[in-house]
């Protein structure tokens, strides 16, 4: 079964030709396209979470997006990550526009497009690192056998393939939070959502774990990293800065 | 800005999987699980008990009323209209047993004011609740009885002083066996004991009966050749017919006059009145299950609350709000039915030990068995139907929300 998603024209699986970024002028497709988003929280005074930002990542970038709180990170992931949809502007995330989506549809884009990690990992405590990792597979109708099979490859592109058996409060911290990449990854997602992903974690851990997304990185996924941290944002060459729900600077460091 | 076309895969869920995710909701609370399907199976079981222990002592009637057979009828002499005692006609056996569809019909009287004794040292008024009953030598036929000792009256033994026992009156007379030539004392003559009846359920007044031939106690102590009771045997199917046509047949002038019965009757409406009782504890056995239900309800409101996180993964990771509405549905459902499974088993187990303490067949219908779960399996999908819904309301950017 296939939804159509979008609208008119034929065009290749990932969307429209590729547009030149602020970070590549490359020929890469676009995979996350934001032109002018803004979102409204209503209430009295309405909120403006995020004030009509504009922002390009392109396929195998890994760009960081760091702010205070209160900066519009959150609200930010959301409208990446296809749990909520823009009050105003454009929000395309791999190919699709999230605003004529519905609910149905934004479960079917997060399902097969977008590999999430969180700051709390989110494992499930009744299952083995293996069956974790098999969960982000349960809703593209995978078979058990097929959804073991590439859980166990994802374990063993995170360094974990000999915790396949293993129940989350039996790993440590920074094997948890590479269990829950592993899941993210299971799916080849066109991107790869982190929020905060080491704030959970001492600094020796946080870092092997930006070493493992840089790794991934390397391996050709996109990820977009979200922190409050100026270091780990570092870990990204480029690096988006949030203020009061705008893009107060989008720079690639060299 | 030109639009775009992106083929999505839907969200799909696998049947399997559904109840793989029920089953991992259960398996990660299981005392909590084990004590709130405790209340179902605590509601169930006291329902399958109750379905199951009034059919068994039904199945246990009915066998006995198949044995008994339900053709036998009894027709007596009735009050007239105007309260007086009325007297059968003489002719009733033979106008009966010329009746289509009676198989055989056999005419008794009471014999009033003859006491039968142990011995002629017991005054004559002591009956012992016995009484002495005259009869024609076909009873044993028309009753379908059997005799435990000894033979029944026959056209000779009839026209001589020879008794035959009911059991009870056997055993108040405390004659157990015909092996010492046992007499009694009946009126103020002897007589020879030459047999004793096994107990007769359809005719409890011949329990308590001594019987006698109609041609002694017409010799002896002068009764009337009217019966008082006759007793008839009718073929299987026509029974009802029979029975309107009885007291017509037998006295044609006044039939209201004439009493006609059905004994089984009484048996049957012993089924019946369980029945009540049976609903009624079947009420409250619902109660029980509606408490379970509640009870359900609670846990899975307070499961959805607790779960927040991982309803928000679930709903990142791809699940569709039908999705996480049918894993909270099918959880409380497989806690209520496990819970009904366990009832079910109890309350049968329950029935077999009260119908063997009773000695009744074990008898519990497939409607209790199947019934009892799809009842908890009611109860479950009600019970978990408002918080499945609420865990599917949550908004994926809030259930994912830190904290």
């Amino acid at each position: 079964m296939r939804a159509t998603v979008g609208s008119s024209t034929a065009a290749p699986v990932l969307g429209e030709a590729p547009r030149p970024s602020a970070a590549s002028a490359g020929g890469l497709p676009v995979v996350l396209e934001l032109r002018k988003a803004s979102k409204v929280y209503p209430g009295a005074p309405p909120v403006r979470a995020l004030d009509r930002v504009t922002l390009d990542v392109v396929q195998g970038e890994m760009v960081s997006i760091v702010g205070p709180s209160g900066s519009g990170k959150s609200t930010l992931l959301h409208l990446i990550g296809a749990l909520d949809r823009p009050s105003k502007g454009t929000v395309r995330v791999a190919g699709a526009d999230l605003r004529k989506l519905r609910d149905q549809e934004l479960s079917a884009l997060r399902a097969s497009r977008i590999g999430f990690v969180f700051q709390q990992f989110h494992l499930l405590d009744g299952l083995s690192a293996l069956d974790n990792v098999a969960t982000g597979l349960v809703y593209r109708g995978v078979g058990l056998a097929e959804r073991r099979r590439r859980a166990a490859d994802a374990l063993e592109q995170v360094g974990l393939g000999h915790r396949l058996g293993h129940r989350p409060a039996q790993l440590s911290g920074g094997e948890q939070q590479r269990v829950a990449i592993a899941r993210a990854i299971v799916g080849q997602p066109a991107i790869l959502l982190a929020d905060e992903p080491t704030g959970n974690l001492d600094s020796g851990t946080g870092a092997e774990v930006l070493d493992l997304f840089r790794s991934l990185h390397f391996a050709g996924h996109t990820i977009v990293l979200i922190t409050h941290d100026q270091q780990v944002a570092a870990a990204a060459a480029r690096t988006v800065r949030l203020r009061d729900g705008r893009v107060e600077r989008d720079e690639v460091a060299l | 800005m030109s639009a775009a076309t992106v083929e999505l895969p839907r969200s799909r869920l696998r049947p399997g999987d559904v109840f793989g995710l029920g089953l991992l909701g259960l398996r990660a609370k299981r005392m909590r699980a084990v004590l709130t399907g405790l209340g179902i199976a605590i509601g169930i079981a006291a329902m399958v008990a109750v379905v199951g222990i009034s059919a068994s002592s039904r199945a246990d009637l009915l066998a006995e009323l198949d044995a008994l057979g339900t053709n036998f009828l009894q027709v007596q002499s009735g009050n007239s209209l105007f309260g007086e005692a009325t007297e059968l006609p003489t002719t009733a056996p033979a106008m009966i047993r010329r009746m289509d569809s009676v198989e055989s019909a056999t005419a008794t009287r009471n014999v009033d004011n003859v006491t039968v004794r142990r011995n002629d040292l017991i005054p004559a008024s002591e009956s012992g609740g016995i009484s002495v009953v005259a009869t024609e030598p076909s009873l044993l036929d028309t009753l379908d009885g059997t005799v435990a000792e000894g033979t029944f009256l026959n056209a000779a033994t009839a026209s001589y002083p020879s008794a035959v026992l009911g059991s009870v009156t056997a055993e108040r007379l405390g004659i157990g066996s015909l092996d010492t030539s046992p007499l009694v004392y009946l009126g103020n003559q002897w007589f020879q004991v030459i047999g004793i009846l096994d107990p007769v359920p359809l005719a409890p007044d011949i329990d308590r009966a001594a019987l006698i031939g109609y041609d002694v106690a017409e010799a002896m102590f002068g009764i009337d050749e009217a019966p008082s009771t006759v007793r008839v045997r009718t073929d299987a199917d026509a029974t009802d017919a029979v029975f309107d046509l009885l007291a017509p047949t037998v006295n044609p002038e006044s039939p209201s006059d004439v009493d006609v019965s059905r004994p089984s009757d009484a048996l049957e409406a012993k089924a019946k009145a369980d029945a009540t009782l049976t609903a009624l504890l079947l009420g409250l056995g619902s109660v029980a299950l509606l408490v379970g239900g509640v009870g359900i309800a609670n846990v899975m409101v307070i499961s959805v609350l607790e779960r927040r996180a991982e309803i928000g993964v679930r709903r990142a990771l791809g699940a569709t709000r039908r999705h996480i509405r049918l894993q909270f549905l099918i959880e409380s459902m497989m806690l209520a039915g496990l819970g009904g499974a366990v009832g079910v088993w109890l309350g049968a187990t329950i029935t077999w030990f009260y119908a063997n303490s009773r000695g009744w067949t074990f008898a519990v219908p497939p409607t209790g068995l199947f019934g009892g779960i799809a009842a908890a399996l009611a109860v479950g999908a009600v019970a978990g139907l408002y918080p499945a819904v609420r865990a599917s309301r949550l908004a994926p950017a809030e259930a994912v929300r830190s904290e």
